[in-house]
């Protein structure tokens, strides 16, 4: 049954990491901001799953956490869409960079 | 012992009667108040009288012992320091229970006379009985902290009392000047008394008396060894303790104070500035009169400053035309007497000086005091304080005229009257060991006779057109009856407290002293007595041009006098021009703008440093996610380096 | 006695104030617990007194231990020795008389009501812990709500002089807590175990050299509070803006704090660096003491004056401390009590006059006693113990330090003394001038409609003056309290080598 070998995986979850730290550091729109987070939360789960199946089948942690970390991401997505909208009622944007008001 | 417990009621009544009277003051009437009062120091006058008798009497064969009566711890520093709260009864300090009780008496049996329809009159009879508690409790002392305790207390009785009618700015400036002046002065007797219990390690009279008296003693040998700038501490304690007598008694320099203390009522100053607390200093010279003897440099500086004080202060009173400065200066020089009396005594056989000395405090408690309450009657009447608003006033007071001229003699030093016999046992102790004093004494003397004349007459001669004044004076004449008695009480002290046998009774070693009568001393004395009243007559019996014309003759120095040779001015200028018009507002400067300044200055530069770092804060969340990044790379590179 | 009650019923009190909705309630709510405060401190003083009477004389009494946080050995632990007995009945009597003195506060007034309790339960904290940690906790208990009665009632300046004295305060409590955590940690190194407990600290035997870095730390620290110079300059800021009753608290139990922490604390667990050190104490404390009163002299405004003057004698508590024998210390711990109880009612009194002239500049006023008979007393008497009149507490304090200070042999010591016995005149000066141009002279028109005291100011006034006469005319039984507590690191004097 193993025959895809867990560099694959990694290497799928480093992609899909970078690729969201990417959007992360490069888009300027809140949702997209979001959306570049949630992917790089879904990177981590990819590890925490893989790492489980290939070097502790018998335990089950990691898909605990990554359980874990699915509701940590809906909650967050939800809280940080709540801030977004409201940001945009004051803002009329939601663009990161017109939204400096938190400073010295 | 047990036998005197009782006198511990001379201190209880007059304090009971200042609470009484103080938180009453509102309540009760003036009129009660003063009869409460007079009733209890009535009672403490008889029982200081009754203790006199038994004291003097039980021991008239022998040595007068000293007998702590009472001696309760009250505040313990160390092992042996301590401070005591107790009563002793020795020669002088019964002496001064009777002078301070009897003169408190009738100045308590006047002041209802003469403070008749104020409406503060409770609150002034109860500082009269805080300042008689104050003052018995200073005589009674068995500890130098308990006199400096009372020493302080009579101080800020007489503060109050000088300051009663308070809304008179001149009285409210008397009152703090008093009590600053003698506060200065009671920093010197503070220190002494420190350096005392540092030396002799008690704070008991008898106890320091005993060791420093005898020069084998540790502590005499330390306190003579051990010195300060060349002067060895005892000298020092003296010296200094001194200083705080000097400033109680106004000796000059610190006698500024006096002449401006006589804002206060006149039976204030007659029970206060006459009689009893001004010489509290002298009363603490001869208690310390056996170790002030060892150390002679004190005790000569004690003669000096008696001696130039009283010069000074009677060559001041020649000038001056308030009734009661002039009467003010009087004492000063009186005093100064007693002080030089101490200066110029021995001890035992030569005791003559301690002996005169305590003799002249006691009669001239009765005739100084008699003399102010003979102001105060005139001055209730004239309503005024200059001798230039009296004149021929013994037609309208005859009765007061003829006490004031006794209690003149008296002072003058003209036989049979008291004054003569305490000043010529002074002038004879003074020849005896210094006739440069003895000179200075005898011309005071005569200058007190020109000078209390000269008073004598402006007041109750020298016709004057004192009907010319706008408002005519009243038709009463003589003050009222509680007036009246008190003085002619007094009157009759001044009459036979001189043929009292004092020499019997208190001496510096509580043995009785053989005197003997020097004629052709006294006749000197006499003469120059009268050749002063002689001039007074000549100069103002009548009203001619002669004062005038000598006091142009003086020019700048009778100027000079009638300013009291500038002291105050000179005291002003250190003061106020110096240290509260210069130091104080350099070290407000400082402090404001230099001390607070640095801590200012400490939040400034906090200000600046977190004022060029805010600009990392810019707010934008991508500017932080790229720090983030460098950050975490930079931490990276570094783990993999190290 | 369990010394928990004297926390738990301002804790009570403080609950008391929240429930109740109105300010009639608050008010009757602070006065009712500082009653039974003041009740439960002469019970303590009762109960201290007969237990060291039938024979008990370990360093604390009344000693109760508990643990709160294992790991880092922090306990809550109390007891009692004289010293702090005597600190406890200060601070219920300053506090009784402050709440009487704030009776009509028309702003927030639950709230004031609820600050003042409040500063009190730290201060009643501080003085009954015997673990570091604890006092700590307590110590910031007391300051925080001095910021917030000075810059919300305060007048002038206000949220200057709030920051100021939060900052420099909390500066102090910085390098306190520095030193508590220095020792803390040496005690592990030298002693058996790391320890926030005051009696083993006291036993760890902390080597000079550690000692002498940790000392200035906890002492300059705790001096903050005392207002030592050149650390004073909250005290005239803080003060002027300050309400009556938080000038109360601040001058009569803050800074109280300060001079206990410096004793117990600092010169009690290092005694060889205080030692080392005392020069430089009595050097700044001196200062403290005739510049204090050089610049009071030129204070106008009466409460800057009191202030100032404030600064003048707490140095007396630290020269006391400075001066490292058992009479100078008592005298300082007396100095302590007398100054919180005198200046309380001073300021009290300062406040009763602005309240009714609305002028604190001292030349404004004049011939006031006519009008208020009452409250002028009460200026003399504060006036005059602070001048250390015989008869007053200040005396007894000031006596005390002398005699103790001038015994050290030496000569840099004695002229100290003298310096300090020569500030007292210049006491006398000011505090005459402010009496003479405030009380007598001739009385301003716009001032003859004044009332006197009202039932609350000369109840409170009566607190203080009862304090301060029973200290003055009896005060053997008050110094033989605290001497007993002094402790042992005190040299007894050192009599003259006979």
């Amino acid at each position: 049954m193993i025959s895809v070998p867990v560099t694959h995986i990694l290497f799928v979850s480093f992609a899909l990491f970078f690729i969201g730290a990417y959007g992360f550091f490069t888009r300027r729109n809140m949702i997209t901001m979001l959306m570049a987070v949630e992917l790089m939360l879904n990177a981590v789960n990819i590890n925490f799953i893989a790492f489980n199946r290939y070097l502790y089948p018998g335990q089950l942690e990691g898909l605990f956490f990554s359980i874990f970390i699915i509701t940590i991401a809906a909650a967050e997505a939800a809280v940080a869409i709540a801030i977004i909208i409201n940001i945009y009622r004051r803002f009329k944007t939601i663009d990161s960079d017109d939204i400096d008001s938190l400073k010295f | 012992m047990e036998g005197y417990s009782y006198i511990i009621w001379i201190l209880i009544l007059p304090l009971l009667t200042f609470l009484v009277t103080g938180l009453g003051s509102r309540k009760i009437s003036p009129t009660l108040a003063g009869i409460i009062g007079t009733t209890s120091m009535g009672i403490c006058a008889l029982l200081s009288i009754y203790t006199a008798g038994s004291y003097f009497g039980y021991y008239s064969n022998g040595v007068y012992p000293s007998l702590k009566v009472f001696d309760l711890p009250w505040l313990s520093f160390t092992e042996n320091l301590s401070i005591h709260l107790g009563m002793v009864l020795d020669p002088i300090s019964v002496m001064m229970l009777v002078v301070v009780t009897l003169v408190s008496f009738m100045v308590h049996l006047y002041s209802i006379g003469y403070l008749h329809g104020e409406s503060r009159g409770g609150v002034y009879f109860s500082y009269l009985s805080l300042f008689s508690f104050s003052m018995l409790g200073l005589v009674v002392s068995t500890n130098l902290f308990q006199m400096y305790i009372f020493w302080e207390l009579v101080g800020v009785s007489s503060f109050l009392l000088i300051g009663y009618y308070f809304t008179k700015p001149s009285a409210v400036a008397a009152s703090k000047k008093a009590f600053i002046v003698t506060r200065f002065a009671d920093f010197g007797f503070l220190v002494g008394i420190l350096i005392m219990g540092y030396v002799g390690g008690s704070f008991e009279f008898d106890a320091i008396i005993s060791r420093l008296t005898n020069p084998e003693s540790p502590e005499f040998l330390t306190a003579t060894g051990a010195g300060f700038l060349g002067i060895s501490l005892l000298t020092w304690s003296l010296v200094l303790i001194f200083m705080g007598g000097a400033g109680k008694s106004a000796m000059f320099p610190l006698h500024i104070w006096l002449p401006d203390a006589m804002e206060g009522p006149t039976p204030v100053s007659a029970l206060i500035h006459a009689a009893t607390m001004v010489v509290a200093g002298v009363f603490l010279v001869a208690r310390l009169f056996p170790v002030f003897f060892q150390v002679p440099v004190a005790l000569d500086l004690v003669a000096w400053v008696g001696a130039l004080s009283a010069l000074f202060a009677a060559i001041i009173a020649c000038t001056q035309t308030d009734i009661k400065r002039i009467l003010a200066y009087s004492t000063m020089s009186q005093i100064g007497y007693m002080m030089f009396g101490l200066g110029v005594s021995g001890m035992g056989e030569a005791g003559l000086g301690y002996m005169g000395s305590m003799f002249h405090l006691f009669t001239h408690a009765m005739f100084k005091a008699l003399l102010f309450l003979g102001a105060g009657a005139v001055i209730h009447y004239v309503h005024s304080n200059e001798v230039s608003d009296m004149g021929a006033l013994r037609k309208k007071m005859p009765v007061t005229g003829l006490l004031f001229l006794l209690a003149c003699l008296s002072i003058s030093g003209i036989p049979p009257f008291s004054g003569f016999f305490s000043k010529e046992e002074i002038l004879t102790a003074a020849l005896m060991k210094n006739p440069v004093v003895y000179g200075i004494g005898l011309f005071t003397a005569g200058l007190t006779a020109f000078y209390m004349f000269r008073l004598y007459y402006l007041i109750f001669w020298h016709n004057k057109p004192y009907h010319d004044k706008p408002s005519p004076l009243p038709r009463k004449k003589e003050a009222p009856l509680t007036m009246m008695v008190p003085m002619i009480l007094l009157g009759f002290a001044t009459l036979v407290s001189g043929f009292f046998p004092f020499n019997n009774f208190v001496t510096s070693d509580g043995k009785p002293l053989e005197i003997t009568f020097h004629a052709d001393l006294s006749a000197i004395a006499i003469g120059v007595s009268l050749t002063g009243i002689a001039l007074a007559s000549v100069f103002y019996l009548r009203p001619g041009p002669w004062p005038d014309k000598i006091a142009t003759a003086l020019g700048g120095f009778f100027t000079t006098v009638y300013r009291k040779f500038y002291i105050d001015e000179i005291y002003t200028l250190v003061a106020k021009k110096f240290i509260i018009g210069t130091v104080s507002p350099v070290a407000n400067w400082f402090d404001r703008n230099v001390v607070d300044g640095l801590m200012n200055f400490t939040g400034t530069v906090m200000g600046v440093f977190s004022d060029s770092i805010k600009v990392w804060q810019s707010g934008k969340i991508h500017g932080y996610l790229l720090w983030f990044f460098a950050g975490s790379m930079i931490v990276l590179i570094l783990m993999f380096i190290l | 006695m369990n010394l928990t009650l004297l926390v738990l019923v301002p804790v009570i009190t403080l609950a008391g104030i929240l429930l109740v909705k109105n300010k009639g309630g608050a008010r009757t709510v602070a006065l009712i617990g500082s009653v039974v405060q003041l009740g439960f401190s002469l019970l303590l003083l009762f109960m201290y007194g007969t237990e060291r009477k039938s024979g008990n004389s370990t360093d604390f009494l009344f000693e109760t231990k508990q643990v709160w946080f294992e790991q880092w050995n922090i306990h809550y632990h109390t007891g009692v020795d004289g010293i702090s007995v005597a600190m406890i009945l200060l601070t219920s009597f300053v506090v009784l008389a402050g709440v009487l003195v704030s009776w009509n506060v028309e702003k927030l007034s639950r709230e004031f009501f609820f600050l003042l309790v409040f500063l009190g339960t730290g201060a009643y904290g501080f003085f009954i812990s015997l673990d570091l940690f604890t006092m700590f906790f307590f110590f910031e208990l007391a300051v925080i709500p001095k910021y917030l009665l000075i810059a919300i009632w305060g007048s002038g300046r206000k949220e200057y002089s709030a920051m100021k004295l939060a900052l420099m305060l909390m500066g102090g409590s910085s390098l306190v807590l520095a030193g508590i955590f220095g020792l803390y940690y040496y005690t592990g190194v030298y002693g058996n175990g790391s320890t926030f407990n005051l009696i083993e600290i006291a036993e760890a035997g902390i080597p000079l050299e550690i000692q002498s870095f940790l000392f200035p730390l906890m002492f300059i620290g705790f001096a903050v509070l005392s207002a030592m110079f050149p650390f004073h300059t909250w005290a005239p800021d803080g003060h002027s803006s300050a309400p009556t009753a938080a000038s109360m608290f601040l001058a009569g139990i803050s800074m109280k704090l300060g001079g206990y922490g410096c004793l117990r604390l600092a010169a009690n667990l290092f005694p060889e660096a205080a030692a080392e050190y005392s020069f430089y104490i009595i050097l700044l404390s001196i200062t403290g003491i005739v510049y204090g009163a050089v610049v009071t002299l030129f204070q106008k405004d009466i409460k800057l004056m009191n202030a100032y003057s404030s600064v003048s004698h707490c140095g007396f508590v630290l020269l006391g401390i400075g001066m490292m024998t058992k009479t100078a210390a008592t005298g300082a711990v007396l100095q302590m009590i007398s100054h919180g109880v005198m200046t309380a009612l001073f300021f009290a009194v300062i406040g009763m006059v602005y309240e009714r002239t609305h002028t604190r500049i001292g030349s404004q006023m004049g011939g006031l006693l006519k009008v208020m008979p009452f409250i002028g007393t009460l200026f003399f008497i504060a006036g005059l113990t602070s001048l250390g009149l015989p008869g007053f507490s200040g005396f007894v304090a000031e006596m005390t330090v002398f005699v103790g200070s001038f015994q050290v042999p030496g000569l840099f010591y004695k002229a100290a003394t003298v310096l300090a016995c020569a500030s007292i005149v210049v006491t006398a000066v000011y505090i005459l001038r402010a009496a003479g141009v405030t009380l007598m002279g001739p009385l301003k028109e716009e001032h003859a409609t004044l009332t006197d005291a009202a039932w609350n100011e000369k109840a409170a006034g009566a607190v203080l003056v009862f304090c301060i006469v029973v200290m003055g005319s009896a005060p053997w039984w008050l110094s033989d309290l605290i001497q007993a507590s002094i402790p042992g690191s005190f040299e007894p004097l050192i009599i003259l080598p006979h």
